[in-house]
């Protein structure tokens, strides 16, 4: 099959896979986040160190309190971190100010969110267009790209629904929809079926998958070990320590087509 | 984001919260409707009271026969020497800067010309009366000299007659009868309006002093140099507080009252009278606009709480907005628009009200009512400014969230 493919076949033995083909998209280089609340300081995040490579399929795991929220956080570039240097796409995040963070989330960052965060009364069309609103330049034809997005997560007949006519799994292909428009490097997706059944919880996977399978790097933070196998690799957190980073892959071919009709 | 989108976002929140949205903005509808009411009535009355001053004539003063104290002399009226030609006379040298000075003496009586007839002011002036009061001649002619020394019986008719008596066709070389005497109108004077107590000042038909007095108002209580009330029209240079105090010691010393005695006359500046009357009206222009002022403030206090409200409320939305790449100038600019969009929305419908209002005063009291553009752009940038000061907070807050609490808020 395609590029994409052959990456995931060259992969599996090795731990910290990125050498061969694949580009680093993500590089954490000792990374720690620590709060102070008061006298009292919280390590969220103790010297993590690890990469992401292009077009990989990363589960997240860890208990509440495991520093994976914060990872995904710092991920998202919707914090940086208190030392060391994490580099997305290229760009060392530690270092940039508040405008920054913001191109950089709207540029190469789709969130998927487990409550999917879309707009009150608000059609499916109008909530994909959101973050073309905020694209510096803006996008040539910002509604023909959202509607084009709506059909590749399969709510090509949907355009004009608001939230309240939706189900949940379609209001997660919504925002998923939102989540791609923008085309990009990573989608981070965060306990995106805590809020769905276990049927629209597969299709919602099957449809990560295939976004993946075309090539699109996904993040999928999760306490779900159900979930976390439809990724090809797992990293572990405990107590703002990796402490566990493997290679899997075993359903994720299985429900690769389940996703979206485009 | 641009500025467009951020209208369309506004106009969407303010939409989805309708009810709210009207109620809050109610301060700002008062405080701009009040603002029009009060400069479109408060510019007419003034335009109207400017209009009396200059029919008063400027740089002039006027003596009265009488006392000051109205209330307590009244039931000696006449006992008041009356003012004569002689005192004029005295002014005229002895008063520093006098242009012009002319008696007036009323009375009233019928107006006949064919059919019609006409009850009237009958007054019988000087020459210079009219250059006195500013009053000019729309057609025929002023008084000459001849006139008063020939007691020449020719007359000057105010509009008011000229429509009673010839229908507003031109009423110059006509004769008229004044209590049953012929006289010729020489000159038509032009619209004055009513004065400022409602009295028409063009109700009256002007003859020559001499005439009047000899022959029409003719009554034995009369002196044969009586002049009624006497006009004084001053150079412009002349300082007329000056001027009021020589006159004061010109006339006492002509009617023999001793020092500490009360004069039984009276000279009066009738422009600074209405002057005074115009700052009556601006004070309570100034207390009208104070209270405008009031509830614009506590509409836009309004606004701002329920821009908290709202910020509240959308907290999750505003974190959303941050997460997929609003900077937070556009997150403060969303809310900012939204403050000043419900602000205008105000004031426009605020105008709207206020104009109504304005125009009902206008039709119902027949009071000029002046709604210029400027005041209603003025009103609007009130509510816009409103808008910004007190939607800066609100929308401050908004871009200050930190946008990992805003997505995880309830």
């Amino acid at each position: 099959m395609s590029a994409p493919q052959a990456v995931r076949d060259a992969k599996p033995a090795t731990k910290q896979a990125p050498g061969l083909a694949a580009k680093v998209l993500i590089r954490a280089e000792n990374v720690a986040k620590i709060y102070t609340m008061g006298e009292q300081t919280v390590r969220a995040l103790d010297g993590v160190t690890f990469e992401i490579a292009e077009g990989d399929f990363v589960a997240i795991m860890g208990t509440s309190g495991s520093g994976k929220s914060t990872m995904m956080n710092l991920i998202g570039a919707l914090d940086v971190p208190t030392t060391g240097t994490l580099l997305i796409d290229g760009r060392d995040i530690s270092k940039m100010d508040a405008d920054d963070l913001a191109e950089m989330r709207n540029r190469s960052i789709g969130f998927v969110f487990q409550q999917f965060n879309l707009l009150a009364r608000t059609p499916a069309l109008r909530q994909v267009m959101l973050p073309m609103l905020y694209a510096h330049p803006r996008p040539v034809d910002p509604e023909g790209r959202a509607r084009q997005r709506l059909s590749q997560v399969g709510l090509g007949d949907r355009l004009d629904h608001h939230p309240r006519q939706l189900s949940g799994g379609q209001q997660q292909r919504v925002a998923i929809a939102r989540a791609l428009v923008n085309d990009p490097k990573i989608l981070l997706a965060d306990e995106p079926t805590g809020a769905l059944d276990s049927k629209t919880s597969e299709e919602i996977m099957g449809l990560f998958s295939k976004l993946n399978e075309e090539g699109l790097t996904v993040i999928l933070v999760t306490h779900e070990a159900d979930i976390a196998d439809y990724a090809h690799r797992r990293v572990t957190f405990r107590d703002g320590k990796i402490i566990d980073d493997v290679r899997q892959e075993k359903r994720a071919t299985k429900h690769a087509a389940a996703g979206g009709a485009s | 984001m641009s500025l467009w989108d951020s209208l369309g976002v506004a106009w969407t929140a303010l939409r989805s919260n309708l009810l709210r949205s009207i109620l809050t903005t109610l301060g700002i509808i008062i405080g701009v409707a009040s603002v029009i009411v009060l400069v479109a009535v408060g510019s007419g009355a003034r335009s109207e009271v400017e209009k009396q001053i200059a029919s008063l004539g400027s740089n002039m003063l006027v003596i009265f026969s009488g006392s000051s104290r109205v209330m307590g002399r009244s039931a000696g009226a006449g006992t008041d020497r009356p003012l004569s030609e002689a005192d004029m006379t005295a002014i005229r040298e002895k008063v520093a800067g006098v242009a012009a000075i002319s008696g007036q003496l009323n009375g009233s009586g019928p107006v006949v010309f064919g059919n019609n007839n006409w009850t009237t002011t009958l007054s019988g002036v000087h020459a210079d009366f009219l250059s006195v009061r500013d009053w000019p001649v729309v057609s025929g002619r002023d008084f000459i000299q001849q006139d008063i020394r020939g007691t020449a019986k020719v007359a000057i008719i105010g509009q008011t007659v000229v429509k009673q008596l010839f229908q507003g066709s031109d009423a110059v070389g006509s004769t008229i009868r004044v209590k049953n005497t012929p006289f010729l109108v020489i000159g038509v004077l032009a619209i004055k309006g009513p004065s400022s107590f409602g009295r028409d000042q063009d109700d009256l038909v002007l003859l020559p002093m001499t005439t009047a007095r000899n022959q029409i108002l003719g009554k034995s209580t009369l002196t044969t140099d009586q002049a009624g009330q006497i006009y004084i029209k001053f150079d412009p240079a002349t300082d007329l507080k000056d001027a009021q105090e020589e006159i004061e010691a010109v006339m006492r010393a002509r009617r023999k009252i001793q020092p500490g005695a009360e004069d039984d006359f009276n000279v009066r500046n009738l422009a600074e009278f209405m002057k005074a009357r115009t700052e009556v009206l601006s004070t309570m222009t100034y207390l009208l606009a104070a209270t405008s002022i009031t509830s614009l403030i506590v509409g836009g206090i309004g606004i701002m709480n329920i821009m908290l409200v709202s910020v509240t409320e959308r907290t999750r939305e505003i974190g959303l907005r941050m997460a997929v790449g609003g900077r937070r100038r556009d997150i403060m600019r969303q809310f900012l628009v939204e403050a000043i969009t419900l602000c205008l929305i105000g004031g426009l419908i605020g105008t709207a009200l206020g104009v109504g209002a304005a125009s009902a005063v206008a039709s119902a009291a027949q009071w000029p009512v002046l709604i210029s553009p400027g005041v209603i752009l003025i009103a609007l940038a009130a509510a816009g400014i409103t808008g910004v000061f007190f939607g800066f907070f609100p929308a401050r807050r908004a871009a200050g969230l930190n946008p990992i609490e805003a997505l995880r808020s309830e």
